[in-house]
C-alpha cells in the first residue's frame, strides 16, 4: 500500500478522529490532516480495522469539521531523522524545528517507538558519577546507565537540582563530559528559559538537543515527545559513542496526557482515572536508559516528575518508583527550613549504588557510611518527634545527641550551595565528622577499622 | 488461511473458520505469534506476544494446531529465556542489542551433544509409562538431568539406543504404544503450559526450605514443596530479597521468573551468578539456575505467558526428583497483564480494573507449588515465592489480598524499615507463616531442641516491645520501669544483631542455620541473665553502659559459619562479667545494710 488521502471524517473527540471506509491501514502509522483553515497536523493510527481507523491528533482537533478535513495516511511510522547536527538545536515533540533554523535532513531515519532492549545485551551499570550533591554521591549514587528520577512537588527546586546536576555531573578521573538530551513536556515558558540559560551560562549548550512542549503547546504531543528525545539519545549514545544525560519533565504531564487520551477511548480506568496499562507505558520509557555491553556509549535518565498533593503513593510517582532504579525524593519540609537542596533523606534510594561505590570506586568506607547515615537519622528523626511530644529537656542523653545529630546533618551535610561542588571525598569526610557526634557503640552499621580510622570521639 | 480484521493494541480479532481456543495463530508478513482466547460465530480474539505496530488489516493468519507449548529436556540449565521461551542469547545474535519480531527459535540447542546413559530398566520387551526415567545425562557438572517419557505414553519398548553421544533429536527409545503405533521418544518433549504436569501423587510436606536469611529460616520459615509471597512497597528490597532466596535456597534447581521488572536486575544476576558459589555443591551458583525474562519494556501478553512458562519447566525438574525452587517477581506486573487484556476485551472489571477471574487465576498458579510422588516413583517438589507490588505499598489492594489467601507465608516488607535501612526490611508483625510447626520438628532434631522456644521468646519479646515505644511515643522513656527498659533494650539487639542482615558482607550474607540458631541464643541469654540483674536491683544504665551492646552487633559479620566457636566464647565473657556485677552488687548491698 502507498500514501492514501481522504477527505470524509466519520466523528471526533476530543483529539481522536474516526474514519471509516479507509482500507486496511497500519497500527501506529503516521498521519497528516488539514482542515479548512489549511494548517497542517500531525496524528498517528490507534486502533485500525477494515470498517474503522482511528487517529489520533497531536495538535488537537479544535477548528477542524468533518466535511472539509483532508487526511493522509502516510504508511510509515513516526520516525526521527537523525544526525549529529542535532546537537545545540532546539525541536518540538514530533522533531520538527523550533528555532527557525532548516529541520535536519539525513537519510538515517528511526522509529521513534523503538525497539526492546535484549537484556541479554546490557551490561550492569557500575560506575560511579560524582554529582558533586552529598546528598546524592554520598547516600544515593548515581551510576552511569542508571534512571534516577527526582519525585518533587509544585513549587519546590527540582529544576534547579537538575541544573545543578547537569553541570556538575562527571566521572572522577575522566574528562570526557556528557551530551545531553533535555525533553520538557507541558512546563511553563519560564521553566524551559531557565535551562536555556543554563545550559548556556555553563557553555554547554553545544552539547544539548532540547525537546520541547510548553505548556500552551498541545498536550496529545506530550505523549510522542519523550520517545522522540530518547530515540535521539540512542542515536547519540550507541551510534555516536556519547554518554548522554537525558532529562526529562515533568513525566506527570505525561502522564496526563495519556489518561486524557485513555479516557477518550473509554479505555478501562484503573486508579484515580489511571489507564491499566499506564505501567507498561512508562517503563517503554525509563527502560530505554542504560548500557549496553558492546556499546562506548550510555544513557543515564534523570526524570522529574512532580507529585500530585505531595502525594508519594499517587500512581504516578507510585509506578515510576518500580521501574526506576531508586528515586531522589524532595521535601518541602526541608525546602521551608531553607535547606537546599531539600532531599528527603529516608525515601531516597539508589537502587545501583551498591555496585557502584566501596573501595575501588570511592573509598572503602562509603557504603557502610551511607548505612550508618541512614540509620542514624531515621533514629535522630524518632528523637525529635519525641521531643515535641515530651520536650527537648525529657529526653535521655542519648537521645539530645542524636537531636544534635539530625540539626547538623541538615544543616551541614544536606544543604549546600546551587553552585557548592563537593568531591566524594569531601562529602565522606563531612559525613565522618558528623558521625563522631554519636559514640562508637551506636555505630553498628560502620566496622571497627573504620571507626579507628575516621571516628572522633571524645567523651563529654 | 485466515486474515486480521482488527488491530487494537496487543489484541487482534481475525476470521480463521475452525480455530481452537488456547491455538497459536501466526499472523501477517511480520509472522507474529499469538494465542486465540476468545472465539464467537464470525471472528475470533487473538492476544498478540510482540508489538503489533505496523500490522493492517487484511494481512494472512495461520494456525499452528497446537497451544503454547515449551521444550522440555537438556539444555535448559544456565539459559535467560524471554515469556514465551526463546534463548535470549540466541535471539541477539539474530537481531542484535534490540529484540525484532517474528522471530522463531527453538528453546534448546539442536547441534548440542550430549552424553546420554540408558537407565537399566530400558530394555527391549520391558513395559514403559509416561514419566519414567529413560535415561541420563550431565546436564551441568552440578545436575545430572533425567530424560523423561512424555507423560501419558504406555507402550512396550521395541528398540533402544545404547550408551553414546546424541543430540535432542536423535531418537532414543522406539516402542509401541498399548494402541498399536510406534512411538520414537527423544531426549526432549513438549508441554503445553497452562496445563499442569502429572505426578502419582501429593506426599506430606517437606523439610525446611534453608535460604541463609535470618528473619525468614528462624521466624518466618517456609518448606519445600510451599507457597510464599513477598509484597512491598517499592523501594523496600522485594527485589534484593528474592535474590537472596534464588542465592543460597538449599534447593537443587533455581529458576527466576523476571515479569514485569527492570532488565538490569536480571544483567546482575547473569553477571553476578557465574562468580557465586553455591553453599552446597560449592560449584558455580549458575550451574543450577535459569531464567525466564519478560522485562516492563517486552510485550505486556508475554508477560501473561510468562509465570506458565516458568513453572512449567519447573514442574518438569520436579519430575526429575528435583527440588526446585521458582522465583517469581512480580505476580503484579502478571495480574496487570490480565486486566489489560480483560480491558481490551471489555470483559466486566470488578476490582480496580482487574477481571473478576484475577482470584481464581492466582489461586490456580500457586496450586502448581507442591511436595509430590513422581511417575518415575522419586520425591520431587515446586516451591513458588512470588513477589507482590501493591499500589502505593497498601496490602489491602486486589493482588495482594487474593494471594494473602492463597498462600502459607507471607514476608511482609515494610517500608519505615526500608527507609532506616533495615534490611531484610521484612515486618516481624505483619508477616506470618503456617509451616513453623514442621520447621520446628527439623530444626529441633537437626539444630537444636531449644528452637521453637527461642523463636516464640524472641517474637514475643519484639511485640512488647512495639507495644512499649507506643507508650514512649506518648510520656516519654521516664514512665517505663527498669525491666520494661532492658526490653526496649534487647528488642534491639534482636533487630540489629540478628534480623538485620546484609546482603553485601560476604560473611553475613548466607546465615548457616546453626550459627542463625547461635547468634539468637546468644541474644536472648543475654537478656534473660540482664534481666535477673535487673529484677535484684541493679540499675538499668548500669547494664547499658557496657560494651556488649556494640559488640554483639558486631558478630554476625565477625564469626563466620565455618567455626562458631567464638559466640561460645563470647555467651561465656558475658556470663563472667554478669556474675561479677551481681557479686559486686551483692557485696555493695550487703555492706550498705
Amino acid at each position: 500500500m502507498s500514501e492514501l488521502e481522504y477527505r470524509k471524517v466519520d466523528s471526533i473527540h476530543g483529539a481522536l478522529m474516526f474514519l471509516k471506509g479507509v482500507e486496511d491501514v497500519a497500527l501506529g502509522d503516521r498521519v497528516q490532516i488539514r482542515g479548512k483553515d489549511g494548517r497542517r497536523r500531525n496524528g498517528q493510527v490507534i486502533r485500525t480495522s477494515r470498517d474503522v481507523v482511528l487517529v489520533q491528533v497531536f495538535e488537537g482537533t479544535d477548528n477542524l469539521d468533518l466535511e472539509n478535513t483532508w487526511v493522509r495516511f502516510l504508511d510509515q511510522p513516526f520516525e526521527l531523522s537523525l544526525s549529529p547536527d542535532m546537537l545545540g538545536r532546539n525541536f518540538n515533540g514530533i522533531g520538527a524545528p523550533r528555532d527557525d533554523r532548516p529541520p535536519i535532513v539525513s537519510s538515517l531515519r528511526r522509529n521513534v517507538n523503538g525497539s526492546p532492549v535484549n537484556p541479554a545485551a546490557r551490561a550492569y551499570p557500575r560506575e560511579f558519577i560524582q554529582t558533586g550533591i552529598s546528598t546524592i554521591d554520598g547516600l544515593n549514587s548515581l551510576v552511569r546507565g542508571q534512571k534516577l528520577p527526582v519525585f518533587s512537588g509544585s513549587g519546590l527546586p527540582h529544576n534547579r537540582l537538575a541544573a545543578q546536576i547537569v553541570r556538575q555531573a562527571r566521572l572522577p578521573g575522566d574528562s570526557s563530559n556528557f551530551v545531553i538530551v533535555f525533553a520538557a513536556m507541558g512546563v511553563s515558558y519560564s521553566d524551559a528559559r531557565f535551562f536555556e540559560q543554563e545550559f548556556e551560562s555553563s557553555g554547554v549548550l553545544r552539547n544539548v538537543v532540547m525537546f520541547i512542549n510548553l505548556a500552551n503547546d498541545p498536550p496529545m504531543e506530550r505523549l510522542i515527545l519523550p520517545r522522540t528525545a530518547l530515540t535521539a539519545a540512542e542515536y547519540l549514545a550507541y551510534d555516536l559513542d556519547h554518554h548522554v544525560l537525558v532529562v526529562i519533565t515533568d513525566m506527570t504531564n505525561y502522564a496526563e496526557a495519556l489518561r486524557e487520551v485513555a479516557t477518550e477511548k473509554g479505555d478501562v480506568p484503573s486508579r484515580k482515572g489511571y489507564p491499566g496499562y499506564l505501567y507498561s507505558d512508562l517503563a517503554e520509557i525509563y527502560e530505554r536508559a542504560g548500557r549496553l555491553r558492546d556499546r562506548h556509549g550510555s544513557i543515564t535518565m534523570i526524570p522529574i516528575l512532580s507529585m500530585p498533593s505531595d502525594d508519594i503513593t499517587h500512581p504516578i510517582p507510585d509506578l515510576s518508583g518500580y521501574i526506576t532504579e531508586g528515586q531522589i525524593v524532595l521535601s518541602r519540609e526541608l525546602h521551608g527550613k531553607a535547606v537546599y537542596p531539600p532531599v528527603n533523606v529516608p525515601p531516597s534510594l539508589s537502587r545501583l549504588m551498591k555496585d557502584g561505590v566501596g573501595k575501588d570506586d570511592t573509598r572503602a568506607d562509603h557504603p557502610r557510611v551511607a548505612s550508618q547515615l541512614y540509620a542514624s537519622y531515621t533514629r535522630a528523626l524518632d528523637a525529635r518527634n519525641l521531643a515535641s511530644i515530651i520536650g527537648a529537656e525529657e529526653l535521655s542523653d542519648r537521645d539530645r545527641r542524636y537531636l544534635d545529630f539530625a540539626d547538623r546533618f541538615e544543616a551541614d551535610f544536606v544543604r549546600q550551595g546551587a553552585d557548592e561542588e563537593r568531591n566524594i571525598i569531601e562529602t565522606l569526610d563531612l559525613a565522618w565528622e558528623l558521625l563522631s557526634l554519636l559514640p562508637p557503640g551506636e555505630l553498628s552499621r560502620v566496622s571497627e577499622d573504620d571507626l579507628h580510622k575516621y571516628h572522633s570521639w571524645e567523651e563529654h | 488461511m485466515g486474515k486480521v480484521l482488527e488491530v487494537n493494541g496487543p489484541i487482534v480479532t481475525i476470521q480463521q473458520p475452525g480455530i481452537r481456543n488456547g491455538e497459536q495463530v501466526k499472523i501477517g508478513r511480520m509472522n507474529l505469534i499469538g494465542e486465540v482466547i476468545h472465539i464467537r460465530a464470525e471472528d475470533a480474539l487473538v492476544q498478540v506476544y510482540e508489538s503489533t505496530e505496523s500490522l493492517r488489516p487484511g494481512e494472512r493468519v495461520e494456525g499452528l494446531g497446537h497451544p503454547l507449548t515449551v521444550e522440555l529436556g537438556p539444555g535448559l540449565l544456565g539459559q535467560i529465556f524471554d515469556g514465551v521461551q526463546r534463548p535470549l542469547d540466541k535471539i541477539m545474535q539474530l537481531s542484535g542489542e534490540h529484540i525484532s519480531r517474528g522471530l522463531e527459535v527453538s528453546a534448546l540447542d539442536r547441534e548440542r551433544v550430549w552424553h546420554y546413559v540408558p537407565a537399566p530398566g530400558i530394555v527391549v520387551g520391558n513395559r514403559l509409562n509416561g514419566g519414567q526415567v529413560l535415561g541420563t545425562v550431565r546436564e551441568t557438572e552440578t545436575i545430572e538431568h533425567r530424560v523423561l517419557a512424555p507423560p501419558g505414553c504406555k507402550g512396550e519398548i521395541i528398540e533402544h539406543a545404547p550408551e553414546g553421544d546424541y543430540n535432542i533429536e536423535e531418537i532414543i527409545v522406539r516402542l509401541r504404544l498399548d494402541h498399536g503405533p510406534v512411538e520414537s521418544l527423544m531426549m526432549y518433549h513438549n508441554w503445553p503450559v497452562r496445563q499442569p504436569r502429572p505426578y502419582r501423587s501429593r506426599a506430606k510436606s517437606g523439610l525446611p526450605l534453608i535460604t541463609g536469611q535470618r528473619i525468614l529460616d528462624t521466624f518466618f520459615p517456609m518448606l519445600k514443596g510451599g507457597k510464599a509471597a513477598v509484597p512491598g512497597p517499592f523501594g523496600a528490597g522485594k527485589t534484593i530479597v528474592q535474590q537472596q532466596i534464588a542465592r543460597w535456597a538449599n534447593a537443587d534447581i533455581v529458576l527466576y521468573v523476571g515479569c514485569g521488572e527492570r532488565g538490569n536486575e536480571l544483567v546482575e544476576i547473569l553477571q553476578t551468578f557465574p562468580e557465586l558459589t553455591d553453599p552446597y555443591s560449592g560449584r558455580s551458583l549458575m550451574e543450577r539456575t535459569f531464567l525466564v525474562a519478560n522485562t516492563s519494556n517486552m510485550p505486556v501478553v508475554a508477560r501473561e505467558a510468562s509465570i506458565y512458562v516458568g513453572v512449567t519447566m519447573a514442574e518438569y525438574y520436579r519430575d526429575q526428583g528435583y527440588d526446585v525452587v521458582m522465583v517469581a517477581d512480580s505476580t503484579s506486573r502478571w495480574a496487570e497483564a490480565l486486566r489489560e487484556v480483560a480491558g481490551r476485551l471489555g470483559q466486566m472489571p470488578v476490582e480496580e480494573g482487574y477481571p473478576a477471574y484475577l482470584a481464581s487465576r492466582l489461586a490456580a498458579f500457586y496450586e502448581r507449588a507442591g511436595n509430590v510422588d513422581t511417575l518415575a516413583g522419586a520425591q520431587g517438589s515446586v516451591s513458588l515465592i512470588g513477589a507482590v507490588s501493591p499500589p502505593g505499598g497498601d496490602f489491602s489492594e486486589p493482588v495482594t489480598s487474593h494471594t494473602k489467601e492463597i498462600i502459607r507465608t507471607f514476608w511482609a516488607l515494610s517500608k519505615p524499615l526500608a527507609d532506616a535501612r533495615h534490611y531484610p526490611a521484612v515486618s516481624w508483625l505483619e508477616s506470618f507463616t503456617d509451616y513453623s510447626e514442621r520447621a520446628a520438628e527439623w530444626w529441633s532434631e537437626n539444630v537444636s531442641p531449644q528452637w521453637s522456644l527461642r523463636r516464640q521468646q524472641a517474637l514475643s519479646l519484639l511485640a512488647e516491645a512495639d507495644e512499649l515505644e507506643r507508650i514512649v511515643n506518648l510520656v516519654g522513656p521516664e514512665a517505663l520501669s527498669s525491666s520494661q527498659r532492658w526490653v526496649l533494650e534487647s528488642s534491639g539487639l534482636i533487630k540489629e544483631a540478628v534480623l538485620q542482615q546484609s546482603a553485601l558482607d560476604p560473611v553475613d550474607s548466607y546465615c548457616s542455620p546453626d550459627k542463625q540458631f547461635q547468634l539468637l541464643d546468644l541474644v536472648l541469654q543475654y537478656h534473660q541473665a540482664g534481666t535477673e540483674l535487673i529484677d535484684l536491683g541493679v540499675p538499668v544504665e548500669q547494664l547499658t553502659e557496657t560494651a556488649f551492646g556494640g559488640e554483639i552487633k558486631r558478630l554476625k559479620s565477625t564469626v563466620s559459619n565455618d567455626d562458631l566457636s567464638p559466640l561460645q566464647d563470647y555467651s561465656d565473657k558475658i556470663r563472667q562479667s554478669f556474675d561479677l556485677m551481681r557479686a559486686e552488687y551483692h557485696n555493695h548491698r550487703g555492706a550498705a545494710s
